[in-house]
């Protein structure tokens, strides 16, 4: 099999420019296993993250030709190796080195979110009871490997940089996997609209095509949640209800 | 004097896998105590994130004659009965209260008819046992503790990699641990950690070996951390080499595919289409395997009168039963033999929607790495060095080691699974012990007086981490990795010889001089190579332990096959094999009795055979 050459981002800040490497392509390969045979051979400084190599931890993600995917399950044979394979850190965080990035924005961003609040067990051994299908719904939220992605495509960060104001489409999913958990009582919505900002999302959809784990991020978990805002606090006929109905 | 900053708690916790997240969450809760959590990694990315098939727990939601003696019973038998019997029996007790609490923090299992959490079938495990969510069961497990840990008030040190521990008394000489020594990935600053007392709950092994299902992490840390302040290695030579790893293409060898696939009704077959797994029934098993396929189907389709398919044996037997297809040329085209779960569309309408219902992550895992459609097509699959049931030897309630203030939980710590782990029974393990670790450090740790590292120490510490900068221009660090790789897959793997493991000590001695003389150019910041050299006198000291007890131990048993004595011997059975650190540096071994389990355990195991 050929060789193939790989235009890797290197350095850190200002100096961070193009590298190109070099190496040889067998059968199967993925973006992440030459990345690590030139860590191997010519440049052991190179950083990246990965753990997994599966497309289950979210450690891996990049920009490989300018598309946010994970590297451990982008294979060489879906690219065209004849020009130069780019591979950069993803642009909506702060770079560190090489293809590393400081996501521990989003970190911060999951902690201001309201924890699980189970209701009373319904048996008495201390244990709950719920029906496959109510699971279902959820588990599709719960498959996100936080790999962030879909942070990094949303035009609301990468080009408008409201990290202070938008939790993101990953904490969308997040919130939603709570919201519709069917144990919960706590409720959410406030801050979905006020700190989260749900309202800048204006379901372009990018989100949920960069997500590796097809997860339907706008129309399961952002629509329903937007649905639920605004049954919240601009339907008339809730508001009259609440008046007499203590939020839940 | 090096630069570092110093960082106080009461407990400090290493490792944030299951193991690591339980037992923090534990100490914090305990109250009134400042709890640090340290690891390599991002949160929510150790090796727990990977575990697909489920966690081990009697809760008989399934079958309801199941309860935890006979969870007991399986843990021993499968261990082989040299497993730590007071643990053996903590976990099979407390491993459904500790799947319960996670159901309480969010974790959402897949569920029974009925609406309770669903259990499945799994190798060695005699009724259907393991809570779980489709394949990705680790994914939930860590999720929901880290959700739940975030709000614990607990101090959370990402990419940072302990490299030292700090202790009263000479380094190595087992005096009381006073707090860790490590740097920061991103900058390679130097912090040190002061606590009474510290969690190792590290993982693994894997990356000493070539083909392994684990991932750069599993380096061995916890155990050289803690062999090297002067703690006792129990059981090293019981490794586990999981016998369905991926096989092709060459660069996803050795990646998990999950037993939940035979749990599912999985056959293995040769590559004259025999299911060879009948042909070699071990006798501890004999009464427990179905007669023909067609019951081992009637098995993993929940007739409770049916025996399981030889496919669920234990992991050992499995393994080598490919090995030996594949050494005698029966095997597949890539060197492995055939997982197929696809023909199970002669015996279920919906089979393709049932096998990507069941089993999504591998499906996906083929499709996307192998191109293989498994609705369809078989699978190709061979053995992967995958867990390593020896580690830290620890006081089997409190999780405390040989040294005071050092505690170990997870795949770090020895004792539980004996000389073979059943599948399903480390997410339990996890919890179980992970908790028992949490509170006993945070008992530990109030009843310490202030203790103050010694200075020197941590020069010294900081000294040994920069000194590969030292050596730019010495021999690449991936290149010694690779050497050792090799030699441990070739001469201490899944079947073992006195001469090869001979040939092993002498070849590690030559990499322990070549690692000493790596060196890596460039600065501290984010730097893999420099890590690598780092990393490179851990998976050292862990492979020189594995090989040494692999020599003393003249039998087979469990994880550990030897062709020059390949039967198990009386005069092995009740004993552990333990290493320490001597004086002199080297490493010293000896055999440390079993005591005899309580009579009513006894009575438990007889009536389960
Ligand atoms: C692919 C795969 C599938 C599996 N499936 C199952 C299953 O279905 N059921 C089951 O019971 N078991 C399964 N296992 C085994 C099980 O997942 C592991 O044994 C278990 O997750 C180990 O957990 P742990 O908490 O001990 O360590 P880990 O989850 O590995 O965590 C180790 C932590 O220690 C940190 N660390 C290590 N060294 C240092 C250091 N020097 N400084 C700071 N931090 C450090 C790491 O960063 C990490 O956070 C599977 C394993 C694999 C690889
Ligand atoms: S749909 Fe919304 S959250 Fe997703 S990328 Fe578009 S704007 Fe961002
Ligand atoms: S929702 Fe999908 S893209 Fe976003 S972080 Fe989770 S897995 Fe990644
Ligand atoms: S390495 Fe885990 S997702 Fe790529």
């Amino acid at each position: 099999m050929p060789d193939a050459t790989f235009r890797i981002t290197t350095g850190r800040g200002e100096s961070a420019a193009f590298k190109d490497y070099t190496t040889h392509i067998t059968e199967g390969m993925v973006v992440l296993d030459a990345v690590h045979q030139i860590q191997a051979e010519s440049a052991p400084t190179l950083a990246c993250r990965w753990n997994c190599k599966a497309g289950k931890c979210g450690s891996c993600s990049a920009e490989i030709n300018g598309k946010p995917r994970l590297m451990c399950m982008t294979r060489l044979d879906t690219l065209d190796l004849s020009v130069p394979v780019t591979v950069e850190p993803m642009r909506a965080f702060p770079h560190i080195k090489d293809l590393v990035t400081d996501v521990s924005w989003n970190f911060e961003v999951k902690k201001r979110i309201r924890k699980f609040k189970p209701r009373a067990p319904d048996a008495p051994d201390g244990t709950w009871r719920m029906r496959q299908e109510d699971v279902d719904r959820v588990q599709e939220f719960r498959k996100c490997i936080e790999c962030f992605l879909c942070q990094d495509v949303c035009h609301v960060l990468r080009d408008h940089h409201k990290h202070a104001e938008f939790a993101g489409p990953r904490h969308f999913v997040y919130t939603a996997a709570l919201e519709m958990h069917p144990l919960d009582t706590e409720n959410r919505l406030e801050h979905l609209k006020d700190s989260a900002g749900l309202g800048y999302c204006n379901i372009t959809k990018c989100c949920t095509k960069v997500c590796p784990e097809h997860i339907t991020i706008t129309d399961n978990a952002i629509i329903p949640l937007k649905e639920r805002v605004v049954d919240e606090f601009y339907d008339p006929l809730t508001r009259l209800f609440r008046i007499f109905r203590p939020s839940k | 004097m090096p630069d570092y900053q110093t960082h106080e708690h009461d407990v400090i916790v290493i490792g944030a896998g299951g193991a690591g997240l339980r037992a923090a969450i534990e100490a914090a809760a305990s109250g009134g105590l400042s709890v640090g959590l340290v690891c390599k990694s991002l949160l929510g990315k150790a090796h727990t994130v990977m575990a697909e098939g489920g966690m081990a727990a009697a809760m008989a939601n399934v079958d309801d004659r199941d309860n935890w003696k006979v969870h007991f019973a399986d843990t021993m038998r499968g261990g082989q009965y040299v497993n730590n019997w007071v643990m053996a029996e903590l976990h099979a007790k407390e491993a459904p209260d500790r799947v319960r609490e996670l159901e309480a923090w969010g974790a959402l299992f897949d569920r029974t008819g009925d609406g309770r959490i669903l259990q499945r079938n799994f190798g060695g495990h005699k009724y259907p046992r393991l809570a779980h969510v489709g394949d990705r069961t680790g994914l939930e497990m860590i999720r929901t503790l880290q959700d739940h840990g975030i709000h614990q008030g607990i101090q959370v040190y990402m990419e940072h990699t302990v490299t030292a521990l700090l202790q009263e008394g000479p380094p190595g000489g087992g005096g009381r641990i006073v707090g860790a020594f490590g740097y920061d990935r991103e900058r390679g600053r130097f912090r040190v950690f002061k606590a009474g007392a510290v969690v190792l709950a590290t993982g693994g092994i894997g990356r000493a070996y070539k083909i392994t299902s684990n991932s750069w992490e599993y380096t061995g840390d916890g155990h050289a951390l803690a062999y090297n302040a002067g703690a006792d290695l129990m059981d090293m030579e019981f490794v586990q080499f999981h016998p369905t790893g991926m096989v092709w293409p060459p660069s996803v060898r050795g990646i998990l595919v999950t037993e939940g696939v035979r749990g599912e009704g999985g056959r293995l077959v040769n590559k004259d289409g025999r299911r060879f797994m009948f042909d070699d029934i071990p006798d501890l098993y004999k009464n427990q395997v179905a007669a023909d396929t067609e019951e081992g189907w009637r098995y993993v389709t929940g007739d409770k009168n049916a025996n399981r398919p030889p496919e669920l044996l234990t992991r050992d037997h499995v393994a080598r039963c490919i090995n030996r297809e594949v050494k005698a040329g029966r095997g597949s085209p890539h060197g492995g033999v055939f997982l197929d779960i696809a023909w199970i569309r002669e015996k279920i309408p919906n089979a393709p929607e049932h096998i990507k219902k069941k089993l999504p992550s591998m499906y996906h895992q083929f499709k996307e790495l192998a191109g293989v459609d498994i609705t369809t097509e078989a699978m190709e699959v061979g053995p992967t060095t995958h867990y390593i049931m020896g580690g830290v030897r620890v006081d089997g309630v409190t999780q405390m080691s040989t040294v005071p203030g050092l505690f170990a939980a997870g795949e770090v710590a020895a004792g539980l699974h004996g000389a073979n782990r059943l599948g399903g029974n480390s997410l339990s393990d996890l919890l179980v012990f992970g908790k028992r670790a949490g509170e006993h450090a945070a008992r530990w740790a109030r009843a310490q007086s202030a203790a103050s590292a010694d200075d020197a120490q941590v020069e010294a510490a900081a000294r040994e981490a920069l000194a590969p900068f030292d050596r730019a221009g010495g021999e690449n660090p991936y290149q010694v990795q690779h050497a050792l790789q090799d030699l441990m897959q070739d001469k201490v793997g899944i079947v073992r010889n006195e001469h090869e493991m001979a040939a092993a000590l002498d070849g590690l001695a030559a990499l322990n001089r070549r690692a000493a003389a790596v060196g890596i150019d460039g600065n501290r910041e984010y730097n893999p190579g420099w890590h690598t050299c780092l990393d490179l006198p851990n998976l050292l000291c862990v492979s020189e332990a594995i090989t040494r007890c692999a020599l003393d131990r003249r039998e087979s048993r469990g994880g550990h096959f030897r062709e020059d004595c390949p039967d198990k011997s009386k005069d092995f059975a009740g004993h552990n094999t333990v290493v320490q650190r001597g004086r002199d540096g080297s490493m010293h071994l000896r055999r440390e009795p079993i005591a005899p389990p309580r009579e009513d355990l006894k009575r438990v195991i007889e009536e389960n055979k």
